[in-house]
C-alpha cells in the first residue's frame, strides 16, 4: 500500500468513513451491465449452487442446483444459466463499426487496405469479489470441453450445445479480468477499494458489505462499527445478518438450513421414484421452491449491495482515457465472437509457450498504459507518482533559448530553470516528458540543484520544425508545469514466433496431444 | 534467485587454479567442439567473480579461431558495453558489432577501440565476427540468417518470454550466468503460469534445462573475486548445492588501513573489516523509515573514513591504494541510495562516475555483475517492522554479500535476528504441472495415468534461512554505534 | 490430521522436574476443560504469526481459544460445512476402498515399485483404539521394524495408516497424527491427504503451503525418533535408517473427480521454520513468569457446561499477555475479532495492514501518524517530513479535482 493511500485509510478511521482515493471513475461502466451473484457448494470445489443475476436491479433471476451432488441437476442449471446469460452477451455482436487499415503481405511487402468490423459495444458484467471471478474461471475450465449431442463421440452425458458455450465465453471474460485497465469482468470490491479508502485493511474490503458499510454507515455508528455488524451480527437462530457475498457459503447456514432442506429434497425424489403413488404430488417442486426461498434469502442482499456500489461509481466523473481502453475491451469481445463464428476449438486447457508470453506481454503492456492514463486522468494519481519521485510539479523560473548546431540546420534546444518543491528522482541527463505540452515533449534533465528545489530541463523535441520554437510550444516564465519521469506512451512489445515455430529451448512446437479435450470430466 | 544442480563436480582438485582451468576447458570443448548429437545448449553456472567475463571472452575468440561468427545477448545496456569494452581490448583480433537502440547510443569506452563498429542496423554489422546487444534489441532483429553459434551472458537475468523471441536467431547456444543473483521480475500477475515449464515470468535458464534434459549444467568451481574469509559463507549460505572455493587463501588479500584509528565505532569497524574480511556496524534498535537518517549516516561516515585512512589493498594483483572506485555501497531501495548518495556528498565524497572517480553507490539489482574492493552494504531488514519477500529475497542478499575483494561491512539496527523469527516463510507453495515424471514411470495404472507433480519454483536455499546464516557471521564481528 | 497434547498424569510423572513445571503452570491456566488439540490450523498458524506470545501461550496451555473469545463477547466467525466435511470424508473412504488400493498406487509410483507386489507389503495394525501414548509406543515399534524389514529386503514396504508420533514442543509431549507413513529402503516417507483437488496440475497455493508446513512438523517428529539432529544445516539430507526423506508426498483429488493424484512436496523450507519455530516455543517459560499471579483462562463451568468465570476477569487475563494484531490473524485465530478491537481502541496504526508501519517509523497511532502530517511547522524528523509531504500531495491534488 502506498503512502497515499494509508494516508487516506487514516483519514477514514478519523472521520469514520470512506475517503476518496480517485477524483474521477478509471473503469467504464455499461449503460447496461449484468450483474451476476454467484455461490459455489462446499461439497465439491467450485462445484455451482446458485446464481442471481440480471440487467435489472428490480427483477434478479435465480437459478439453483436443488441437489449439488447430482451431476444431471448441474447440467440443468448449466444449461438454464448460459440461456440466461448468453443471449446478454451476444447482444452485442450485431452492431459494428468498420475501420479502415492496412494489411502488409508477409511476403511482398505490399500493403492492401482491409476492413475490420469493431463491435460499436461489449458485455459488462459485475460480480462482488474475486471469489466470484475465480468461481467463474472454474464453471468455464470445466464446461467448455464438454460434450454435446452434436459430437461425433457424445459419451454417455452429453450436455446441451449451450453448455459448452456458456464455459468458452466465461473463460475468455475471465481471461480478460486478468488484462489490467478491462471492465468486461470486474468485481465490486476491487472497484470501490481502487477509488475509496476505507478505514480498515485491504484484506477486510474484500467483504463487500463491511467495505460497502465506510459509504453509509447508519445514523450513530461509525464505519468501522457498520462494517462490523455487516461481518459478525447474526439474528436468535444463528445466522448472519448479512450473508457473505459469496461464491461460499456460511458454514452455519449450510449447516442449520441448507443441509436440511437439501436432504428433504433428497427425500421428495427418493418418494417419488418409489413408484406411482408414493409421495405426495407436488412434494419435489415445493422442495424446490423452499430451496430457492432460502438462497434468494442470502443472494438478495449482496445483489442490492453491487447495485449500490455501482451507484456510488456512477456518481463519479468518468476519467477521459476510458473511452481508449474500453475500445482494447470491444476488441477483444469482437475477437472472441469470430473466433466462435470461425468454429475454431475451445481455449486450451494450458497455455503453451507462445501464448503464454503473449498474453504476459499484453499484460505488461497495458499495465503501464493504465499506470500513465491513471495518472494523466487524476491529480490523486499523479501524486503518487509525484510522491515516489516518479513525476514533478514546477513553476517556469526562466527559460534560455539555445540551439544545436551540430546538424546541417540549428534546432532548437532551449533550457527550463524549473523550480520545485517536489522531490524527483531527477539526475542529470535523464529523460523527462512534458505533460500537458501541445504536442508530445521530450527533455533531458541538464542540472539539478537540489537544496534549491532548482531542475534545469533541456527540450529536445515538440517545438515544430523551424530554427526557433513555435510559438506555444514553450512555457512562459511563472507557468505551472507538470513533467514525468516516465514514458507516456508505452513501448510496443516485441514480436513473438507463431506458436508452430516455437524454438528448441522452449520444447518446440507444442505438441496437440497435450491440452486434448478428450480427457473424461468427471465434474460436470 | 534460482536452484539447479549442477552434475560436472570439479570441487575434488585440490589446486583451485586446476579445477577451474579443467572446468573452462569442458565448457569450451563442448561449446566449440560438440559432439556429435550432443544438446544445443551449454550451460555454465557461475558463482561471483569466478571468471564468467573472462571464459564468455575465450568462448568468443575460440569459436572465432574456428572460422564461425557468433552473436552475444546480454541483458541491460551497461552489461552490453561493459563486454564490448572488455571483449575489444582482450581480443583485439576480433572485430566486434555493437548493435544498439537508436535513442540510446553505446559509451564512449565501448566504442573507443578501433576493432568495434556502433549501429543501430543490424544489416551494417553481419560480416564482423561478433555482434552484441541486449536481449531486448535482439528481439526485433529480423530477416537476417541464424547465427550457428550465439553466446547469453546474465542468462538467469533473462526471462523465458525474452529467450522465445531470439532463440530464433541462433542454432547453438552458451549460456552463462550466476543463479545466486536477483530472478527476473514482473508487475503483473503470472499466477496462471507458475508450474508450467515455460512460464513466461521465469528465468530463461529454467525453461531451456526443462525442455532439454539432456543438458547437464556445467559449474565454475572458484570464484577469484571473494577472499577466503567470503568464499565459504557465501558458498554455503546461498550455493548449498553448488559449493565453491575461493582462488586465494587467508593471508593473500590484505586490508591495511593507514594513519591511527580515531577510536570512533566506524574505525573500529573499518578495523575489524580488515582483519577478518567482514564487519557488522550496529545501530541500536529502532523502527525507522529506509531512509534511516542515522544508518545513512553511518554508512557515509564509514565510506569518508575508508577513503581518509589511506587504506593499501594488497592482492595478488598487486598493492594499491583503496580509492574512491573501488567502494560501492550497496541499498536495497533507491531511495536509499539517493539518500547515501546525498550523504556522502555532504561529506565531499565523489558519487558521481561521469565526473571523474566515484564511490558507486546503488541498489543490488544494479550492482549485479559488478566487483569492488570493499563493500558497505545498507541492511535491507535494517530498522523495519516486518521482513517482505522482497526484503528476504535471497539474490538481494547474495549480490550485497558478494560483490567485494576484500571486506564488506554491515550496517544495520540492532533487532534483526528477532525480526526474522517473527517473519517465517509462510510463502504459498505452488505445484508444477511441468511434470517432472521420471523415466519409466509413464504405464498406466488401471486404465489411468496418475502423474506424480512436484513442488515448483522452491526457492533454495531460502531467503530467511540464508539471512538468518549471514547474521550468525555477521554477529561474529560485531561493533557497536 | 488429528494432534493430541497430553498432560496426562502417569506421563507427567516419570518426567523431570524442569520439564513439568511449566506444564503444570500451563494445565493449570487451562483449568479442568480437556486440552484443546494443538491442530493443523493451530500449527499452521504458529508459523505464520509467531511474534504474537498471547497466542503462543494459550495453544501452549492448551486453551479451547474459541470458548474464550466466544464469553468475552468476540466470537470467532470459523465454520467448517458440513457439505465440507463430508466431502473430505468421502475422499478418505475412496482412497481406503479395497485395501487402499486408489492410496497405493500413486506411492508405488513414487517409491518406483511394480503394481501387485501386495505380498512384498506391510500394514501392521497400530492399536487405532489405544490412548495415545501407547499409540505412540506402537508406531515406534512398528516403524523400527519396518526400517529393518525393508533394509532386509529391499522390495519389502510397509504402509503406516494413521501412525502416532510423538514430539516433544515447549517441553511437553505432543502427539501427531499424519494420514500415513510409508517405509521403503529403509527410509520413511511422510503421506498427507488432502482434499483440495489439483486441477490442471496446480492447487491453491496456500493450501498447498499449508499442507507443507504440517508435513513438516511429521517430518520433524520422525527426525526426533531417528535421533536426526539437524545441526548439519537444512539443506543437509541425513542417510541415517529410519530418518524420514525431506520429500513428502500429497495425494489430492485431480481436477473435477475424486481420482487421486500425488504431488512431491520438498519441505526442507518449512523444516528449518519449523525447527527454528519450536526451539522457540521454550520461551513460553519467559511468558510464564510474566503473567500476573492468579492469571487463568479456565472457563470455570458448572454442571450444564456453562463458563461461570466472569466476563471480565477472563477479558482481563486475556489482555495481560501482549498480543500481534494484523488483519491476517482474524482468519487465522479464533481471538483475531477481540484483538482487532483491542487494536481499534488502542488507535493502532497494525489495525490497517501489518506492512503499513513501514512508512511511519516510530509512529504507532493513527492519531500520531495524522498529527504528524497535519502539523504546521518545521519536521524535524525524515518520517515526518515525508508524511507532511504526501498530505500536502493529497490536499493539493484533491483542491486541484474539486476545482
Amino acid at each position: 500500500m502506498s503512502l497515499l493511500s494509508t494516508l487516506a485509510r487514516l483519514e477514514a478511521v478519523r472521520s469514520g468513513r470512506a475517503e476518496p482515493l480517485a477524483t474521477v471513475r478509471h473503469r467504464h461502466l455499461s449503460e447496461r451491465p449484468m450483474v451476476l451473484v454467484p455461490l459455489a457448494t462446499a461439497a465439491e470445489d467450485g462445484a455451482p449452487l446458485a446464481v442471481l443475476l440480471g440487467t435489472d436491479r428490480e427483477a434478479p433471476r435465480l437459478h439453483l442446483v436443488p441437489q449439488p451432488l447430482n451431476r444431471e441437476l448441474r447440467t440443468e442449471f448449466l444449461a438454464a444459466f448460459a440461456d440466461d446469460l448468453l443471449p446478454y452477451l451476444e447482444s452485442f455482436a450485431e452492431a459494428v463499426e468498420l475501420i479502415e487499415g492496412s494489411e502488409k503481405d508477409p511476403v511482398t511487402g505490399e500493403k492492401t487496405p482491409v476492413t475490420r468490423e469493431l463491435c460499436a459495444d461489449a458485455p459488462q458484467l459485475l460480480v462482488p469479489n474475486a471469489g466470484a471471478v475465480r468461481h467463474l474461471a472454474l464453471i468455464g475450465r470445466a464446461t467448455r470441453f464438454r460434450r454435446t449431442a452434436a459430437d461425433p463421440d457424445p459419451g454417455p452425458h452429453p450436455a446441451p450445445a449451450r453448455v459448452p458455450l456458456l464455459g468458452r465465453w466465461l473463460t475468455h471474460l475471465t481471461e480478460r479480468a486478468q488484462v489490467p485497465g478491462s471492465s468486461m469482468l470486474l468485481p465490486m470490491t476491487g472497484l470501490l477499494a481502487r477509488h475509496w479508502a476505507t478505514g480498515q485493511s485491504l484484506l477486510e474490503d474484500q467483504h463487500l458489505a463491511a467495505q460497502l458499510a465506510w459509504h453509509h454507515p447508519p445514523a450513530g455508528l461509525t464505519g468501522a462499527q457498520a462494517a462490523e455488524l455487516a461481518e459478525t451480527a447474526r439474528d436468535e437462530q444463528g445466522q448472519l445478518l448479512h450473508p457473505p457475498a459469496g461464491p461460499a457459503t456460511d458454514p452455519r447456514f449450510d449447516e442449520k438450513l441448507l443441509a436440511p432442506a437439501i436432504a428433504r429434497f433428497d427425500a421428495a425424489l427418493t418418494a417419488r421414484r418409489g413408484g406411482p403413488g408414493t409421495g405426495a404430488p407436488g412434494t419435489v417442486e415445493a422442495c424446490v421452491e423452499q430451496l430457492r426461498a432460502l438462497l434468494l434469502g442470502v443472494l438478495l442482499p449482496t445483489w442490492s449491495d453491487v447495485w449500490s456500489g455501482l451507484e456510488l461509481l456512477r456518481a463519479l466523473p468518468p476519467a477521459a482515457h476510458l473511452p481508449e481502453r474500453w475500445e482494447g475491451d470491444r476488441w477483444s469481445y469482437t475477437g472472441h465472437r469470430d473466433r466462435l463464428a470461425a468454429g475454431e476449438p475451445p481455449q486450451p486447457r494450458l497455455d503453451d509457450a507462445v501464448t503464454a508470453a503473449r498474453k504476459l506481454a499484453q499484460r505488461e503492456r497495458e499495465q503501464a498504459r493504465l499506470d500513465v492514463q491513471e495518472a494523466l486522468d487524476d491529480p490523486l494519481a499523479m501524486a503518487e507518482r509525484r510522491l515516489a519521485g516518479e513525476a514533478f510539479a514546477a513553476e517556469v523560473v526562466e527559460v534560455v533559448l539555445d540551439h544545436d548546431t551540430s546538424g546541417r540546420t540549428p534546432r532548437p534546444r532551449p533550457l527550463l530553470v524549473l523550480r520545485t518543491a517536489d522531490r524527483p528522482h531527477a539526475e542529470v541527463g535523464r529523460e523527462v516528458h512534458r505533460i500537458g505540452a501541445p504536442s508530445a515533449q521530450k527533455g533531458r534533465i541538464a542540472a539539478v540543484e537540489a537544496e534549491q528545489g532548482l531542475v534545469t530541463v533541456r527540450l529536445l523535441s515538440g517545438m515544430g520544425r523551424r530554427r526557433d520554437p513555435e510559438p506555444g510550444t514553450l512555457p512562459e516564465p511563472g507557468e505551472r508545469v507538470l513533467f514525468a519521469l516516465f514514458e507516456l506512451t508505452p513501448r510496443q512489445s516485441a514480436p513473438l514466433p507463431e506458436p508452430d515455430d516455437t524454438p528448441w529451448t522452449h520444447g518446440g512446437p507444442p505438441s496437440a496431444v497435450r491440452n486434448s479435450t478428450a480427457v473424461a470430466e468427471e465434474w460436470a | 534467485m534460482t536452484s539447479t544442480v549442477s552434475s560436472v563436480d570439479t570441487t575434488a582438485a585440490t589446486d583451485p587454479g586446476a579445477a577451474a582451468d579443467a572446468a573452462v576447458a569442458a565448457i569450451l570443448d563442448a561449446t566449440v567442439r560438440p559432439a556429435p548429437g550432443a544438446p544445443r545448449g551449454v550451460v555454465v553456472d557461475s558463482p561471483p567473480g569466478a571468471g564468467k567475463s573472462t571464459l564468455v571472452v575465450r568462448a568468443a575468440q575460440e569459436l572465432v579461431g574456428a572460422g564461425e561468427r557468433l552473436m552475444i545477448v546480454a541483458q541491460t545496456n551497461s552489461q552490453v558495453d561493459d563486454l564490448v569494452d572488455r571483449l575489444a581490448s582482450k581480443a583485439p583480433e576480433l572485430t566486434i558489432g555493437r548493435l544498439h537502440a537508436a535513442d540510446t547510443p553505446p559509451t564512449a569506452e565501448a566504442v573507443r577501440h578501433p576493432n568495434v563498429t556502433a549501429s543501430a542496423k543490424p544489416g551494417d554489422l553481419l560480416a564482423l565476427d561478433a555482434v552484441i546487444s541486449t536481449a531486448a534489441k535482439w528481439q526485433w532483429v529480423r530477416d537476417v540468417e541464424p547465427w550457428r553459434h550465439a553466446i547469453v551472458d546474465e542468462a538467469y537475468q533473462m526471462r523465458s518470454d525474452a529467450l522465445l523471441a531470439v532463440a530464433r536467431l541462433f542454432e547453438r547456444a552458451l549460456f552463462v550466468g550466476d543463479p545466486g543473483q536477483l530472478d527476473p521480475f514482473t508487475v503483473v500477475g503470472t499466477e496462471q503460469w507458475s508450474g508450467l515449464s515455460h512460464d513466461p515470468s521465469s528465468s530463461a535458464v529454467v525453461t531451456l534445462l526443462a525442455h532439454n534434459p539432456a543438458i547437464r549444467p556445467h559449474r565454475l568451481p572458484v570464484s577469484w573475486r571473494l577472499p577466503a574469509s567470503a568464499a565459504p559463507l557465501v558458498s554455503e549460505a546461498f550455493y548449498p548445492y553448488t559449493p565453491f572455493h575461493a582462488g586465494t587463501g587467508p593471508g593473500d588479500r590484505l586490508l591495511l588501513p593507514g594513519g591511527r584509528a580515531d577510536g570512533s565505532a566506524v574505525d573500529a569497524a573499518i578495523d575489524e573489516a580488515a582483519e577478518y574480511g567482514w564487519a557488522l556496524l550496529e545501530l541500536p534498535a529502532r523502527y525507522t523509515v529506509r531512509t534511516d537518517p542515522q544508518a545513512v549516516a553511518a554508512v557515509a561516515a564509514t565510506v569518508r573514513r575508508l577513503l581518509d585512512r589511506g587504506v593499501l589493498a594488497v592482492s595478488e594483483q598487486g598493492r594499491r591504494p583503496l580509492t574512491a572506485e573501488r567502494i560501492a555501497v550497496g541499498t536495497a531501495h533507491r531511495d536509499q541510495a539517493a539518500a547515501v548518495r546525498a550523504a556522502l556528498l555532504e561529506l565531499g565524497v565523489p558519487v558521481d562516475a561521469t565526473t571523474g572517480p566515484a564511490v558507486a553507490v546503488d541498489t543490488a539489482n544494479r550492482l549485479q555483475g559488478r566487483e569492488y574492493d570493499v563493500t558497505v552494504v545498507l541492511h535491507p531488514l535494517s530498522g523495519r517492522h516486518d521482513a517482505t519477500a522482497f526484503h528476504l529475497e535471497t539474490g538481494r542478499l547474495c549480490v550485497l554479500a558478494s560483490r567485494h575483494r576484500h571486506a564488506c561491512i554491515v550496517v544495520a539496527r540492532a533487532g534483526i535476528a528477532e525480526l526474522l523469527d517473527e517473519h517465517p516463510a509462510t510463502d504459498p507453495v505452488q505445484l508444477g504441472s511441468a511434470v517432472r515424471i521420471p523415466q519409466g514411470w509413464e504405464e498406466r495404472i488401471g486404465g489411468e495415468v496418475i502423474p506424480l507433480l512436484e513442488r515448483v519454483g522452491a526457492q533454495f536455499p531460502d531467503g530467511w534461512e540464508a539471512n538468518h546464516r549471514v547474521l550468525a557471521e555477521l554477529a561474529e564481528h560485531r561493533v557497536r554505534l | 490430521m488429528r494432534v493430541l497434547s497430553v498432560t496426562d498424569a502417569t506421563l507427567a510423572s516419570t518426567m523431570n522436574v524442569s520439564l513439568a513445571e511449566p506444564a503444570r503452570r500451563l494445565a493449570a491456566l487451562r483449568g479442568a476443560a480437556e486440552p484443546r488439540s494443538l491442530d493443523a490450523r493451530a500449527l499452521a498458524a504458529l508459523a505464520a504469526n509467531p511474534g504474537c506470545r498471547r497466542r503462543a501461550l494459550l495453544d501452549a496451555a492448551g486453551v479451547d481459544k474459541g470458548a474464550v473469545a466466544g464469553r468475552i463477547g468476540n466470537p470467532a466467525p470459523f465454520g467448517r460445512s458440513p457439505f465440507a466435511i463430508a466431502r473430505g470424508t468421502v475422499f478418505e473412504a475412496r482412497l481406503k476402498a479395497d485395501g487402499c488400493a486408489a492410496l497405493l498406487a500413486p506411492l508405488r509410483r513414487h517409491l518406483g515399485l511394480p503394481p501387485h507386489d501386495d505380498d512384498r507389503l506391510a500394514t501392521p495394525d497400530l492399536l487405532p483404539g489405544a490412548g495415545p501414548a501407547v499409540r505412540a509406543a506402537r508406531t515406534a515399534e512398528a516403524l523400527a521394524e519396518a526400517v529393518k524389514a525393508s533394509l532386509a529386503d529391499p522390495r519389502s514396504w510397509t504402509l503406516l495408516d494413521h501412525p502416532m508420533l510423538r514430539l516433544t514442543v515447549a517441553g511437553a509431549p505432543a502427539f501427531l497424527e499424519p494420514d500415513a507413513v510409508v517405509v521403503h529402503g529403509g527410509r520413511c516417507t511422510v503421506v498427507e491427504i488432502k482434499s483440495f483437488p489439483v486441477l490442471d496440475g496446480s492447487a491453491d497455493p496456500a493450501k498447498v503451503g499449508a499442507a507443507a508446513r504440517q508435513a513438516a512438523v511429521y517430518v520433524l517428529a520422525l527426525q526426533q525418533a531417528a535421533g536426526v539432529d539437524g545441526g548439519a544445516g537444512p539443506y543437509a539430507d541425513s542417510a541415517a535408517p529410519g530418518a524420514p526423506e525431506l520429500t513428502v508426498l500429497l495425494v489430492c483429488p485431480q481436477d473435477f473427480g475424486q481420482r487421486p493424484t500425488a504431488a512431491a512436496l520438498d519441505i526442507r523450507r518449512e523444516l528449518a521454520t519449523t525447527r527454528r519455530q519450536l526451539a522457540r516455543m521454550a520461551r513460553i517459560e519467559e511468558l510464564l513468569e510474566a503473567l500476573p499471579p492468579g492469571t487463568s483462562f479456565d472457563l470455570a463451568p458448572d454442571d450444564a457446561g456453562q463458563p461461570t468465570r466472569p466476563v471480565e476477569e477472563l477479558a482481563q487475563a486475556v489482555d495481560s499477555v501482549p498480543a500481534a494484531y494484523g488483519p491476517e490473524c482474524l482468519s487465522a485465530c479464533e481471538l483475531g475479532f477481540h484483538c482487532r478491537a483491542q487494536a481499534r481502541d488502542a488507535g493502532a496504526l497494525t489495525r490497517l495492514g501489518r506492512g503499513v508501519r513501514a512508512d511511519f517509523g516510530e509512529l504507532r497511532t493513527v492519531d500520531e501518524a495524522l498529527g504528524a502530517a497535519y502539523a504546521t511547522g518545521e519536521a524535524a524528523e525524515e518520517t515526518t517530513e515525508r508524511l507532511r509531504r504526501a498530505a500536502r500531495l493529497r490536499a493539493e491534488a484533491l483542491t486541484e479535482a474539486a476545482r
